[in-house]
């Protein structure tokens, strides 16, 4: 069960404001969260605190294919990021690094940043424990949720290997 | 099945595959650049498996903070030369290579009926040959390095039909801006757009690869055309190796239609902060601009400096802006010395660059400083895209930005160039 205080952003949050360009040639995930945000919300990582939770209206993660995004959001403390929709390859690379993302529109529109939420990613189960609300997010394909019980994508493929060679 | 369908399904050994449905495809090319490769390297390293799955399908070209911006970058080009030298992988080293979407198709890497995936999300581009070509991270590239496929969710097409003619100063690039501004930054979300009609038929290759570049400023997986004479004149000369044309089917379901008349289309500026915010270059009103760019995966090919150069011909740079021409490689780069255009662009007092991806992502070679306005003919003008968050970044055409160049505000080709 993950818990945390919620920080809302709006429509078509991109990859440039999640990580800024000029620090792509950082691969270092602590470094990389140092800048996360930072050019739509200076204050995001006095604000943030580990467990808490990303919230975003639609198209979330749009832009680059840059995994430098979904790193940095990681290593910043974001537990899981909780949209209506996400952008393709933000998406795939955040399942592939392990955050877990959880497209919800009812828990999008009915929570603010600052409430407190309770998350069970096994079954999907949102809770806005601020209002008092419960929700239920669209849950994985079986073939993305045997990518994220195998621990990630890594993990997943050493796996599909191992088999081919058995 | 749409022309996206019929790709991923020779490639995952299926008869028939639908949208929603979740494939292992095998991959044709797998693409990375000096920003996705190192990640994707170290991610590699993790699997244990020593050897890439097939070392002529795995491409790395440098172009991002290229040449080496700094010491970081450095240490990164060093880690890919390392890499492919020990793995024998495709390598573009600087001054043999350029931006990676421009280079690739001219050295026939990319062909018709393929999967490409990339480490780059304008790897759509190669839609434009007939591929099916999407952006992909890092750690999908290791996977796919190491076995040879991804796993992939075939994707509803949506058919974009485009009627009409197009009118002078008008490419690809304003084809694709005014459907990105109809439809909006999430109007393909998770979808192939197929893009046909007779202003298609009559587009340019170099044309093509503007708009399939630009399908994932819609949100698209993939921009496809479907492979005419054009293509094959263009593929001709150029593959080395045998490729397979798919055709959609007559009775191909889309999961919509959309068509245009873009007789009359004006040229189109995608004002800040969003490639879905344009309007015709006739109602800009008077933006006042400070450097003009010219170049990229998206405008950086031999059609884009030809347009470019016939506007700076005998015309000099506004004395308040600073105009830099990037040619996308350097095969383009020569053409474009052998026909007299860096002369022209120099002339001009444009600064002509080796090919780079840098001022287009803010990286290096043209980044803003706060307050500062560029017009350009890159892909994004997102928050900071080109530098300080304060900065300010219009998308167009190579004839706007050129024009706009000479007068320092946002001007119509026609006011230059009757």
């Amino acid at each position: 069960m993950l818990r945390g205080k919620v920080h809302k952003y709006g429509a078509d949050v991109n990859t440039d404001v999640i990580i800024p360009a000029r620090y792509l040639n950082i691969y270092d995930p602590v470094e990389l969260a140092a800048h996360c945000m930072e050019d739509i919300d200076q204050d995001f990582l006095k604000k943030v605190e580990p467990g808490d939770i990303m919230m975003a209206t639609t198209n979330f993660g749009c832009g680059s294919s840059r995994e430098h995004a979904p790193m940095a959001i990681k290593a910043a403390g974001i537990s899981c990021v909780i949209a209506k929709s996400f952008a393709r390859i933000f998406f795939r690379n955040a399942i592939n690094i392990g955050l877990p993302l959880l497209e919800c529109e009812e828990a999008v529109d009915s929570t603010e940043s600052g409430d407190v939420l309770e998350v069970d990613l096994s079954r999907g189960g949102i809770k806005n424990v601020t209002k008092g609300l419960s929700f239920t997010a669209i849950p994985y394909p079986d073939f993305m949720a045997e990518i994220i019980s195998s621990g990630g994508l890594i993990e997943y493929t050493k796996k599909r290997l191992a088999s081919r060679r058995a | 099945m749409t022309l996206a369908e019929k790709i991923l399904a020779a490639h995952a050994d299926r008869k028939k595959v639908s949208p929603g449905e979740f494939v292992n495809a095998k991959v044709d090319v797998v693409l990375s650049n000096d920003i996705t490769a190192p990640i994707a390297i170290k991610e590699f390293q993790k699997i244990g498996t020593s050897r890439v799955f097939d070392p002529e399908k795995i491409v790395m070209v440098l172009d991002h903070f290229m040449p080496s911006r700094d010491i970081a970058s450095a240490e990164i080009a060093k880690m890919m030369r390392e890499f492919c030298r020990e793995q024998k992988v495709v390598f573009f080293e600087i001054g043999k290579a350029g931006i990676e979407h421009v280079l690739l198709p001219e050295q026939g890497i990319v062909l018709p009926g393929q999967v490409v995936i990339g480490g780059d999300s304008h790897t759509c581009t190669y839609g434009a040959v007939g591929a099916f070509a999407t952006g992909v991270g890092s750690t999908d590239l290791a996977a796919a390095m190491a076995t040879g496929d991804l796993w992939m969710k075939v994707p509803p097409t949506i058919k974009f039909v485009y009627h009409g003619s197009l009118g002078k100063w008008v490419g690809g690039k304003d084809l694709i801006l005014h459907t990105i501004s109809n439809i909006g930054v999430d109007g393909a979300l998770y979808s192939a757009m197929e893009f046909t009609g007779e202003a298609i038929d009559a587009l340019s290759m170099d044309g093509r690869f503007t708009m399939a570049n630009m399908a994932i400023e819609a949100g698209g997986k993939a921009g496809l055309f479907r492979v005419d004479n054009k293509t094959q004149l263009y593929i001709k000369s150029k593959a080395r190796q045998p490729y397979n044309v798919y055709e959609p089917d007559p009775d191909a379901e889309y999961a919509g239609v959309i068509e245009y008349d873009i007789t009359g289309l004006e040229p189109q500026v995608a004002f800040p902060h969003s490639p879905a915010n344009a309007r015709p270059v006739s109602q800009a009103g008077n933006v006042k601009i400070d450097q003009a760019i010219v170049g990229s995966c998206t405008n950086g090919r031999l059609d884009d400096l030809r347009v470019a150069g016939q506007i700076l011909k005998g015309k000099s740079v506004h004395p308040s802006v600073r105009c830099i021409v990037i040619p996308g490689s350097q095969q383009v780069y020569a053409e474009a010395l052998n026909e007299g255009l860096i002369g022209t662009f120099i002339e001009a007092g444009a600064a002509v660059s080796t090919p780079t991806c840098g001022p287009c992502f803010g990286g290096h070679m043209g980044v803003l400083a706060g307050g500062e306005r560029c017009i350009s003919t890159t892909n994004r003008n997102f928050v900071g895209r080109m530098g300080h968050p304060k900065s300010e970044v219009y998308l167009a055409n190579p004839a706007v930005a050129a024009a706009s160049a000479v007068t320092g505000r946002i001007t119509h080709p026609d006011e230059l160039v009757k």
